[in-house]
């Protein structure tokens, strides 16, 4: 009894892996094992009667009512989604297997181009950085290795330019931010695609503050000379200098903001009073008012 | 006679048995076994652990509601874990399968992850995962077939306020 029930279990084994065997193999459904994306293509199937095909995968599903025997065309366009591909032949008698891939056009479309940042200060290392992801026309990811130049051009000196090679589908490089101020373009591109961003170059901190003194009436009046970065950038208007008084142990304190370039102000004109600015981490001249500068 | 038909039932028996276990392949209410690549260098931006185990704990569940979403066609299920193109493809799929009548089931067994680029402004992320998953195809909730992939999926994530989110999901071949 035991031996007919081993003999039994071992049939109904071979029996699943044969028809396991059956199934799996591709027999007479015939497929590229690669489609690029939006490409014609056409799967031949073997026998005769009805079938059913279905083409599944996380990018698109379709369904086709076959003839067996006959050849399946798929018109330029209709599997567009690039990834792994079910294919299943069900007809009355047999369920056929197989699978294909889609892979993205060689051709890149369209870029995602990430810029940062938008706002950077001049004259900084590697301050602006570029990333560019490279789609096909069906927004696959074009994983093919191709090159991808990035050109940063502003309003003075030459145009930066880098080229690198894209790896599964992304690029990226770091640039200097340039020693005059303005607006730059940032231009990506790979193949006839491009994207372009603008980044603005920003006066850096101040790199020297100097201020001189007058009597006005009964106050002094304080004025620096123009707050420039150390590129000779003007520092943008609202940056607050601040000016310090100490006079017989006190100390007064004025926060002015920048305008056109220049900070002014008026404090008490004591004798022997010392007068300071400071503007950020940068310190200015002294003044000892009375005594002299 | 009563052989033959204690023959019969073991037969049944044994054909029950090889049911159940591809039910429970299908089913694979087991976590999948997840390995991750070392990763040395990710490009121009240090990948902190944190930052790691947050793009893999969100990459994977965004693996758990595509097998939902797939199931069911509920494009609903994609949005706490897709985005851009990725979530609009996906969805154009289960729009599609619905209009099919179709539905599939995919129960990924293990993944085998490495990422390879972390953006220097640190707002995308890119990994390679060897997925080993199952999929099974319903025809009007009829079982077409179940079959098992092995395939090499690229991925791009992206932060949100929350968590990160996939953008591309795209399958390649090895």
């Amino acid at each position: 009894m035991k031996s007919r029930l081993t003999s039994l279990f071992l049939g109904a084994l071979i029996l699943v892996a044969s028809s396991q065997l059956s199934v799996a193999q591709t027999g007479g459904l015939h497929m590229p094992k690669t489609v690029e994306a939006g490409a014609a293509f056409s799967i031949q199937s073997a026998g005769s009667g009805h079938a059913t095909l279905y083409i599944v995968g996380l990018g698109q599903v379709l369904r086709r009512e076959v003839q067996l025997g006959e050849t399946t065309s798929f018109a330029p366009g209709e599997l567009h989604s690039a990834g792994h591909y079910a294919v299943l032949l069900v007809s009355d008698s047999s369920t056929e297997n197989g699978t294909f891939d889609v892979t993205a056009a060689r051709q890149p479309s369209s870029l995602s181009f990430l810029a940062r940042p938008s706002r950077v200060p001049v004259d900084l290392h590697d301050g602006i950085s570029g990333v560019v992801y490279v789609f096909d026309t069906f927004q696959n990811l074009v994983l093919e290795p191709a090159q991808a130049s990035f050109q940063l051009s502003g309003v003075a000196g030459a145009p930066q330019a880098r080229t690198v090679l894209t790896r599964n589908g992304v690029a990226w490089m770091k640039m200097d931010s340039a020693v005059k101020e303005g607006a730059a373009q940032f231009v990506a591109r790979v193949g006839n695609a491009s994207d372009a961003r603008v980044i603005t170059q920003v006066p850096g901190d101040p790199c020297s503050l100097r201020m001189n003194a007058r009597p006005s009436g009964q106050a002094l009046a304080l004025e620096t000379d123009p707050v420039r970065d150390c590129r000779g950038n003007a520092v943008p208007d609202g940056t607050i200098v601040t000016f310090t008084e100490t006079y017989d142990g006190d100390e007064a304190t004025v926060d002015v903001p920048i305008k056109r370039g220049i900070a002014r102000t008026e404090m008490p004109a004591h004798k022997g009073a010392t007068i300071s600015v400071a503007t950020g981490v940068v310190m200015g001249n002294e003044i000892h008012w009375g005594g002299g500068q | 006679m009563k052989g033959a038909s204690r023959g019969m039932s073991a037969l049944r028996l044994v054909l029950m048995m090889c049911s159940l276990s591809v039910a429970l392949s299908v089913s694979g209410s087991d976590q999948p076994v997840v390995h991750v690549e070392p990763t040395d260098s990710v490009g121009p931006r240090v990948l902190e652990k944190q930052t790691e185990e947050a793009v893999i704990r969100d990459y994977l569940q965004a693996w758990r509601n595509l097998s939902g979403a797939f199931e069911d066609n509920q494009v609903a299920l994609l949005d706490a874990d897709f985005v851009g193109t990725a979530k609009e493809k996906l969805a154009d799929t289960l729009r599609e399968q619905t209009k099919l009548g179709l539905r599939t089931r995919y129960r990924d067994s293990a993944h085998d992850l490495q990422l390879i680029f972390y953006s220097p402004e640190g707002l995308s992320v890119q990994l390679i995962d060897t997925v080993t998953y199952d999929v099974q195809i319903l025809d009007h909730d009829k079982v077409q077939t179940t079959q098992h992939v092995r395939a090499r999926y690229v991925a791009v994530l992206t932060p949100t306020e929350v968590r990160w989110k996939v953008r591309v999901l795209q399958a390649e071949p090895e």
